[in-house]
């Protein structure tokens, strides 16, 4: 499968009068739209109350954590079952380091980079396998490390351990820093995905999810480029575990490294659409949407959420995003190709 | 001898997790499907049990296999409609979405149902009924027969597999789909013979999993990975391979708990990845891995 307008085969630029360009139409006018989201995000501790913010945060969490695994999943062509490993690895860099005396909000940078680097040596493993493989293998990793993490005692073993050098900020204080930490772990998450998929990789990782063996024919180092973007998903799932940690005031290793989390994150990217950067931002405001209105039901919510999910995959394959971008021609991230015919045939799109 | 008795029910363990991998497996190998809701059907097949036996006045432990008609049935019918569907598309993410959403709604309909505790089937005095060599090594019979039902079940696979025409079609479709449909074979109807062998051994690995231990609404993912676990040791595509991928886990992880308690899983991790930096493919693979 490839998105929408990906890899359309590639003219001599200027032949015949083709011309190529990377935005869609109405694309301007929607990054517009997400500029002024933005700020209204950004001033969002002003309007509602710490409650509200509270559930933003864990919306930034899931739709971090959702973009990496689209990342790989969407672009690479690699479906872990696995990125719990680095949520938990990355909460549990900022409970060492503030256990070593480190302000916690400012460590956040660093445990993602810590994931990054514990990354390289499970690339190299995991990596070696494909397919259904790999996800076994993923969560294989996921679980080992939630069971090393959880025998070491002077982490809090089991039971967890509390993030400490929080209480000398005021609650108001407390909630705000950790929002726009939260915002901005999203939107660097974002910006790299789309900045990376419109770079010379993205182009290199769209060739070898849609033809590995032409892609390696055509001299593509396929294992460094699946390596690099395995790291990059790694850092920020151990950004977003860091912001959890902050935001939790403490880690558990059950929850952190929970295979929940795959499970949340598959709902929320294949909901809204593999292979866009859209579709996981349509699909944590589904999810929480239902959230939000039908936890009360306890069981019964989490029922309508497998009905959902099996719904959609089979009458929505594209995610709701892929289907709607389709219908309506609209990107909010333009990182395809379209090519536009000669100029007497350009008619429906203007310049 | 500690050590011996530590093997010897590493082995039988593996047995128990080769039953639970052989469905996997099949599911795998045949269609390409990563069943994320094959723990929670070995889970429906316990409290089907439960509710349905008593009222069938069978004696016990052949009261349990009636669940197992049942499940090839309904396995033929899931396979013909939602699983059908999904594999049209050609996606493999389709059906992994679809047996993701499965099995979330297994495990809360069944918790919406049966309440959280834990059941386990009643088997009489045969749970607590074990041989004695000596003072240390002890095995329980019911995982005797477990790791006998489990050896019979994989042997009965492979000359199904190999020597039966319908055993023919289906690694005929799994090899190549195009090929088998241009000398006739219909692969639908073949894929559906394949959920239902694959859904009557998850039937008879809930039932097993239901006389050794508890079982809960929630107990089917724990149970998945180690299965997930001992398919890839063994390799896609060998059935033997999944039984020696069972006991080489059993085994693990018994050696592991014998030297702390708290390391029992671990050690069955730590033998799955060290198989996967040698033999990426598993052990024993015959085919290429999908």
């Amino acid at each position: 499968m490839s998105a929408p307008g990906t890899l359309a085969p590639l003219p001599v630029l200027g032949a015949g009068g083709y011309r190529i360009r990377r935005s869609a139409r109405r694309s301007s006018w929607l990054l517009g739209l997400g500029a002024g989201v933005l700020v209204l995000l950004a001033f969002m501790p002003a309007l509602v109350s710490s409650g509200d913010t509270s559930l933003l945060v864990n919306v930034f969490i899931l739709l971090t954590v959702s973009t990496m695994w689209n990342l790989l999943a969407g672009y690479a062509g690699l479906i872990s079952i696995g990125q719990q490993a680095f949520i938990g690895l990355g909460a549990y860099a900022v409970v060492v380091a503030a256990i070593h005396g480190m302000e916690p909000f400012t460590v956040i940078p660093v445990s993602a980079v810590v994931c990054g680097v514990l990354a390289v040596p499970v690339a190299a493993l995991v990596l070696r396998t494909r397919g259904g493989y790999f996800a076994i293998a993923t969560w294989v990793v996921a679980s080992t490390a939630q069971l090393v993490i959880s025998s070491i005692t002077s982490i809090g073993g089991g039971t967890g351990h509390p993030v400490p050098g929080l209480t000398s900020l005021s609650p108001t204080q407390f909630a705000h820093l950790t929002y726009w930490s939260a915002l901005a772990v999203v939107v660097v998450a974002l910006g790299a995905t789309y900045l990376l998929l419109r770079s010379r990789l993205g182009l290199v990782l769209s060739a070898v999810r849609d033809d590995e063996d032409a892609a390696r024919a055509a001299g593509t180092r396929v294992s460094l480029v699946r390596g690099a973007v395995f790291v990059v998903a790694a850092i920020g799932c151990g950004a977003a575990g860091a912001v959890l940690a902050v935001s939790q005031l403490q880690v558990q290793p059950a929850s952190a490294f929970s295979v929940q989390w795959s499970a949340e994150i598959i709902f929320v990217s294949l909901i809204g659409g593999m292979g866009t950067i859209e579709g996981p931002i349509l699909g944590t405001v589904i999810y929480f949407a239902l959230q939000q209105n039908l936890a009360q039901h306890g069981a019964w919510y989490l029922i309508i959420v497998g009905a959902v999910a099996v719904g959609v995959a089979i009458w929505f394959p594209r995610g709701l995003w892929g289907t709607l971008a389709r219908r309506l021609r609209v990107e909010l991230f333009p990182v395809g190709y379209h090519v536009l015919g000669p100029p007497p045939q350009d008619s429906g799109s203007p310049t | 001898m500690t050590w011996l008795n530590a093997i010897l029910q590493g082995l039988l363990l593996g047995g128990f997790y080769a039953l639970f991998a052989c469905g996997l497996s099949l599911l795998f190998g045949v269609m390409g499907i990563i069943n994320l809701a094959h723990g929670d059907f070995a889970v429906i097949a316990g409290y089907v049990a439960v509710v349905l036996v008593p009222s069938t006045g069978l004696p016990m432990v052949l009261g349990f296999l009636v669940v197992v008609p049942i499940f090839a049935l309904g396995g033929y019918i899931l396979q013909r409609t939602l699983f059908q569907s999904a594999l049209r598309r050609g996606d493999p993410m389709t059906i992994l979405l679809v047996t993701f959403g499965l099995s979330v709604i297994t495990e809360n309909a069944l918790l919406q149902a049966f309440s959280a505790n834990g059941q386990s089937l009643n088997i009489g005095s045969l749970i607590a009924d074990s041989i004695n060599p000596n003072r240390v090594v002890s095995i329980s019979d019911i995982s005797l027969v477990v790791l006998g039902v489990a050896v019979v079940l994989l042997a009965g696979l492979q000359l199904l597999l190999s020597r039966t025409s319908i055993g023919r079609m289906i690694r005929a479709v799994a090899d190549d789909r195009e090929a088998a449909e241009l000398v006739g074979i219909d692969h639908r109807h073949v894929f559906g013979i394949a959920a239902a062998i694959a859904l009557a051994t998850v039937a008879l690995a809930g039932l097993a999993s239901g006389m050794i231990t508890e079982f809960a609404p929630s107990s089917g993912t724990a149970n998945l990975l180690f299965a997930f676990e001992a398919v890839v040791i063994g390799g896609i595509g060998s059935l033997w391979g999944t039984l020696a991928g069972g006991m080489v886990l059993g085994v693990a992880q018994q050696i592991g708990a014998q030297i702390n308690p708290s390391y029992q899983i671990l050690a069955g991790h730590v033998v799955f990845l060290a198989v996967l930096a040698v033999r990426s493919r598993g052990l024993f693979a015959v085919r290429e891995a999908a």
